[in-house]
């Protein structure tokens, strides 16, 4: 076996999984946070921007015009139960309840299970709530920008140490 | 080809990586407040350039960083040192390879000093990596890790700065995931020392260059496609052989389109934001050639593709262009600050073989020697399989050295069914596909771009 320390092409992060985007177009794990933007049922033109912090599991939830989401009061609204559920399809229960440092006793939990551990730790919403939303909804602005970005025929030598990820991993 | 020489000990490959990893284990720790141990590492780095012009830099630069007051242009000389180890090795292991296929390859021009572009960006970017170093991988946090982004942004919207653009979106994301570093407990030691030399030397004044091109007319064999991927990049690599139209002799090229894209577009759905791009990938999919005229080259083989040098060719099967065309081609020479193990990708036919099993991993063996198979590096949305590599007989593939081995990147393999040949490539869908999963995900990617699109219009201009 190879000595993975010692390969520079060391397999780090396992590539996402494809999802429709329709409902919730942007799920990370970033910050220190479970975080993405929600698509509202009722206003196309609106977004709620949804986290869960690891590890406190501090909640935030508002518009992209920063009111706060009435559903959050006495616990998860359906926005974050919705953003949780996407990022187990794009990351796997695994890597969310790692991240979040939730105590699942499955490895690989379903999301409603991740969900249950974050509701029985009795989270609050977080103090910075207006500051956390309003990174959230740069780092998802920033996030569109990929699609505007154009393509180039000049070779990248750096990608060599970015492998496609093949089915035999 | 000469496998045997392959599975040869290099001279002085053991000592230049102990040096590295020496490094390496002193980055992990940080650069603020170093350890004994740190300052022999630093020290082991110094003592394994002492004999070439870097020595009194890297030495100063040792012993500035081992008492925790290195800067920016110490932690460059380190990175040198490193990046020289490495080029050395790069250098003793083509060598290696050109002996086992009998290959001659062109000599490198010399380094010409590039235009800097955006040079207050590149000092942005610069700092950040020095930042890096002082926290070390163990030290590292969110907020550290995610000042990447706003450098980041600003190289990618400059397209003279795709590479550190590119490299550093990769390296910050594989950080911010594996934040808190106090946390991991285990550090890609080798790769992010790698990630960070490279970005270190890549962002410095002149580093960057726009190579010189030639523009070449002739016929163009593909060989088969190699694709590279992060989070919120693709690559895809056309290997080829060039069969000048002035008689001159055949040379091995690439051609590679690479874009940004978003973290959940990805297997089968990357080849249509590449496709528009390169005609060269939908025909080496088909197995056709391509006529180039007045397509500008590198000396190092890159191909800068703009369709309106080609024009679609004759059928070609790429065995018997790996048959024919491959044993007489030249290789072209890595760039000055491209030679590094890793980025060793040699294109090569192997035949004559049976296919072995090693644990996992599958093992091409022969009376000539023995060749582990790097299934691990095709792409998934691929008709070649592990399967198929097994039921192979002959391989074309790409040579690749990690880990202390030489291992092949299959490009295409050709298996026998019932007395049928049948040859299958890993870029076979690259052009398009009328698999059913396959045209299924890329139906899947192309909503989910234009559910972004969607996004971006209500949102991104208020
Ligand atoms: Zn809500």
């Amino acid at each position: 076996m190879p000595v993975w320390e010692e390969s520079s092409l060391s397999r780090v992060v396992p590539p996402a999984r494809p999802r429709k985007l329709a409902k919730v177009p942007f799920v990370e794990l970033a910050e220190g946070r479970l975080q993405g933007v929600v698509s509202s049922g009722s206003d196309i033109s609106r977004v709620y921007v949804s986290s869960v912090a690891a590890g406190s599991f501090g909640l935030v939830c508002r518009t992209n015009n920063n009111r706060p989401c009435g559903g959050l009061r006495g616990g998860l609204c359906n926005h974050i139960l919705a953003l949780t559920g996407e990022a187990v399809l794009q990351y796997g229960g695994g890597r969310v309840a790692r991240y979040l440092q939730t105590d699942t006793a499955d490895a690989d939990p379903a999301a409603q299970q991740i969900t249950q551990a974050i509701g029985a730790g009795r989270p609050q919403q977080a103090d910075d709530g207006a500051a956390v939303a309003g990174q959230v909804f740069a780092r998802f602005l920033r996030h569109l920008t990929y699609l505007e970005l154009p393509a180039t025929t000049a070779p990248v030598p750096e990608m060599h140490w970015f492998p496609a990820v093949g089915a035999v991993a | 080809m000469r496998l045997d020489l392959l599975l040869g000990e290099l001279p002085g490959l053991a000592e230049a990586l102990a040096a590295v990893d020496a490094f390496d284990q002193a980055l992990a720790g940080g650069l603020l407040r170093p350890q004994p141990a740190q300052a022999a590492g630093l020290a082991a780095l110094a003592d394994a350039v002492a004999a070439s012009p870097l020595a009194d830099r890297v030495a100063e630069a040792a012993g500035k960083a081992a008492a925790g007051v290195a800067d920016e242009e110490h932690l460059t000389a380190l990175a040198a040192a490193r990046t020289a180890l490495l080029g050395a090795v790069h250098d003793a292991l083509l060598a290696r390879v050109d002996e086992a296929t009998g290959r001659t390859r062109d000599d490198a021009e010399a380094f010409v000093p590039g235009e800097t572009p955006s040079p207050n960006l590149l000092t942005a970017a610069r700092a950040w990596l020095c930042d890096l170093a002082r926290a070390g991988w163990r030290g590292m946090d969110h907020e550290l890790v995610s000042a990447a982004a706003p450098v980041v942004s600003a190289l990618l919207s400059d397209p003279a700065l795709r590479r550190p653009a590119l490299l550093l979106d990769g390296f910050a994301a594989e950080l911010a995931a594996s934040c808190p570093g106090r946390t991991l407990d285990r550090i890609p030691l080798r790769r992010w020392a790698d990630l960070w030399t490279r970005g270190m030397l890549l962002t410095r004044p002149g580093a960057l260059t726009a190579p010189a091109a030639t523009p070449v007319s002739g016929r163009l064999l593909p060989l088969g496609v190699d694709v590279h991927e992060h989070a919120t990049a693709v690559q895809a690599q056309v290997h080829a052989v060039l069969e000048p139209a002035d008689g001159g002799p055949s040379r091995l090229v690439r051609a590679s389109v690479s874009a940004p894209k978003p973290d959940t577009v990805v297997g089968a759905g990357l080849w249509q934001l590449l496709r528009p791009h390169l005609s060269l990938l939908a025909a080496a999919g088909d197995g056709r050639a391509v006529e180039l005229t007045g397509m500008p080259v590198t000396g190092e083989g890159d191909l800068l593709w703009s369709d309106e040098h080609a024009r679609p060719g004759e059928q070609t099967d790429v065995f018997a262009t790996a048959r024919v065309a491959l044993p007489a081609v030249t290789g072209g020479p890595a760039a000055p600050l491209d030679r590094h193990p890793a980025r060793i990708a040699e294109p090569v036919l192997v035949e004559g073989y049976t296919v072995e099993r090693d644990g996992e991993a599958l093992v091409l063996a022969s009376a000539a020697g023995r060749l582990t198979v790097d299934a691990s590096r095709v792409p998934a949305a691929s008709p070649l399989t592990a399967q198929a590599v097994a039921a192979s007989g002959a391989c074309i593939g790409l040579l690749r050295w990690d880990c202390g081995e030489f291992r092949l990147q299959p490009l295409a393999v050709r298996t026998t069914v019932r007395n049928k040949a049948a040859s299958v490539q890993a870029g076979a869908w690259a052009g398009g596909t009328s698999d059913k999963n396959a045209a299924k995900a890329e139906k899947a990617a192309a909503d989910a771009v234009a559910a972004l699109h969607e996004r971006a219009g209500r949102l991104l201009r208020r």
